[in-house]
């Protein structure tokens, strides 16, 4: 763990995630706390970054169009879109697991199956599905995290699936079973926790991926609905808005893409540790 | 070499005919009566069935999927519930603006990231390379969607130099030679730019990682002991054998790239097959929806076919066994 703050790129991803998740967590505490909140509208739109309303209320990001205000909003937002993230990469690795260890470990039509299956959905334009599973059910957060997690698991049970192979033919495994372990028993505590390092580096730009996919649908109208702020509806506001008040697209845009170099960045410098051969190439 | 490519010609209509079944029994699973959007709320009860019979809508679904393969083998796609337009015509319409945007984008952003890659990995370890890996990281991390609104803050609002949205201005069709010419090339640069932007973050990050793996090879350290310049080792010896895996990875990265396109078409209201998709999705337009997804399955098992064979063709060991 501290030599992968020492790695500039980990301390830097961490420092990002960790501050992002610290502002969404106290998000009435660092905000105004009232995300949807509009007074008078006239007097308070438009304001731009780094000045107060007619009222004397500061707004740090400015107001949108609705007079309400950007960085509260952003917070809030946060909450939405790294809950998202999280989420529907946990929904990705319950799934990539599951079906990668079973075809690891069950050799077979089971294994060839669960493969075919892996390689048909990783040829699919991911895109395509989410759209089509997000408008034909009716938009909502529910359906934003389950859809995402259906379409990203596959990454992750091809990693699981070679881990799994190349573990159970080690000897450990082979006298976990000459004990007397039963199958299921062996896969779940002498193979998967064994498996589960390259895992974690997927799920790291997994999160990156299902943050901009989340924004992605919500900036389409077919995610998170507003009024309820997510990244990808106040891009979509701030659309409207572009000339008038360009600062309501562009604040989101900028933790999206900070959040995101934060989960690759993260990732990189965890797999560089986790894989002697090209951590001396590393810089 | 045509082995290969009987098992991949194979191995392709399996993932198109697999979209295509996935896409029916999506589309009838999901809540939503698309006979009822069509006639509109005044509907009476036999109005509607008349319309499903008209439809095939009222038959098992198995007959009804068999049904639609047969009619779209036979070229009849169907009509736009949204647009009474024949499907065909649609799609016809929208997928050469697809084509022409994504691969002169996957051509600028692979050749770009060539360029970028190799010299990091020249220069693996240096400030040069760490200021190109965060450009890289960056630019990679960007969605397609934001990066093109800004493009139109800027060139558009501010700078007032182009135009933000179609392929063409209103008055195309009255335009002749060079002007035509410039106003199509117009219309084209900022979806393009974006999507090339997004694209070369990955194409930096692949050519970086594939040719540092080959530089550690033994061979690389024979050329260098051979007293072969710098230039040479990079280019003729490292360069060649990391181009392999760089291509195949090009097949991979379409179904993104195709991905990415969807949401740029929709910023931009480039009239191609992502547009045409999110419009019908969003108007629940069945019959543009199954063909589309249908037609965008196509291009990305093509694409991804294409890379196959040019990594086989690249590898002069496939080459020769095959021949």
């Amino acid at each position: 763990m501290t030599r992968l703050l020492r790695d500039r790129r980990g301390a830097f991803g961490a420092i990002v995630l960790l501050s992002v998740v610290l502002c969404a967590a106290a998000a009435p505490l660092v905000t105004s706390g009232a995300p949807a909140a509009q007074r008078d509208i006239v007097a308070t739109r438009f304001v731009a970054p780094l000045s107060s309303d007619a009222h004397g209320v500061f707004h740090p990001i400015g107001t949108d169009r609705f007079g309400r205000d950007v960085w509260t909003r952003l917070v809030y937002g946060a909450r939405i879109s790294m809950g998202v993230g999280v989420l529907s990469v946990l929904v990705s690795l319950l799934l990539g697991i599951a079906i990668g260890a079973v075809a690891g470990y069950w050799q077979g039509p089971i294994s060839l199956t669960l493969l075919g299956l892996t390689d048909f959905a990783l040829s699919l334009p991911r895109v395509v599905l989410l759209l089509l599973l997000a408008a034909l059910w009716q938009p909502s957060t529910a359906l934003v995290v389950s859809v995402l997690g259906l379409t990203g698991w596959m990454g992750i049970a091809r990693l699981v699936h070679g881990e799994v192979r190349t573990l159970a033919a080690r000897p450990f495994v082979e006298g976990a079973v000459a004990v007397g372990g039963r199958r299921l028993r062996v896969l779940a505590r002498h193979i998967l926790p064994n498996a589960l390092t390259p895992v974690i580096v997927a799920a790291a730009l997994g999160l990156g991926n299902a943050i901009t996919l989340e924004a992605g649908l919500s900036y389409l109208g077919l995610g998170v609905q507003p009024p309820t702020p997510s990244w990808g509806n106040m891009m979509a506001s701030g659309r409207d808005t572009l000339v008038n008040a360009p600062w309501v697209a562009i604040a989101p845009g900028v933790a999206l893409v900070l959040v995101v170099i934060a989960c690759a960045l993260l990732g990189d410098a965890l797999r560089d540790q986790l894989d002697p051969s090209v951590r001396s190439v590393a810089s | 070499m045509f082995a290969r490519l009987g098992q991949r010609l194979l191995t392709g209509s399996a993932v198109v005919l697999g979209v295509v079944i996935l896409t029916f029994l999506l589309l009838h699973v999901a809540p939503g009566d698309p006979v009822r959007l069509m006639l509109g709320p005044t509907a009476t009860a036999e109005q509607l069935a008349a319309q499903r019979r008209a439809l095939d809508l009222d038959k098992p679904l198995p007959s009804q999927f068999a049904s639609w393969v047969g009619r779209f083998a036979r070229g009849d796609w169907g009509t736009s519930i949204a647009k009474g337009h024949p499907v065909r015509a649609v799609l016809g319409a929208a997928w050469p603006a697809t084509v022409r945007l994504v691969a002169l984008s996957l051509l600028l952003s692979y050749l770009l990231g060539l360029a970028v890659g190799v010299v990091q990995a020249a220069r693996s370890g240096s400030r040069t390379d760490t200021l190109l890996s965060v450009t890289s990281v960056t630019l990679f991390a960007i969605p397609g969607y934001w990066l093109g609104l800004m493009l139109v803050l800027v060139f558009t609002y501010w700078a007032r130099l182009l135009p933000a949205f179609g392929a063409a201005g209103f008055d195309s069709d009255f335009l002749t030679g060079g002007a035509f010419v410039a106003d199509r090339l117009r219309h084209l640069i900022l979806p393009l730019a974006t999507l090339t932007v997004i694209g070369i973050g990955g194409a930096a990050r692949f050519v970086r990682g594939a040719m540092l793996d080959t530089l550690h090879q033994p061979f690389i350290t024979t050329a260098r002991a051979k007293g072969l310049a710098q230039r040479r080792v990079i280019g003729r010896h490292a360069l060649r054998n990391a181009l392999t895996p760089i291509v195949v990875l090009l097949g991979l990265s379409l179904p993104a790239l195709f991905s990415g396109a969807v949401f740029v078409e929709a910023v931009f209201a480039w009239p191609g097959v992502g547009r045409v998709l999110v419009e019908a999705v969003q108007a629940r337009d069945y019959p543009v929806v199954m063909a589309a997804t249908a037609v965008s399955a196509v291009l990305v098992v093509a694409g991804n076919m294409l890379a196959d064979l040019l990594a086989a063709w690249l590898d002069p060991r496939v080459r020769s066994a095959a021949a």
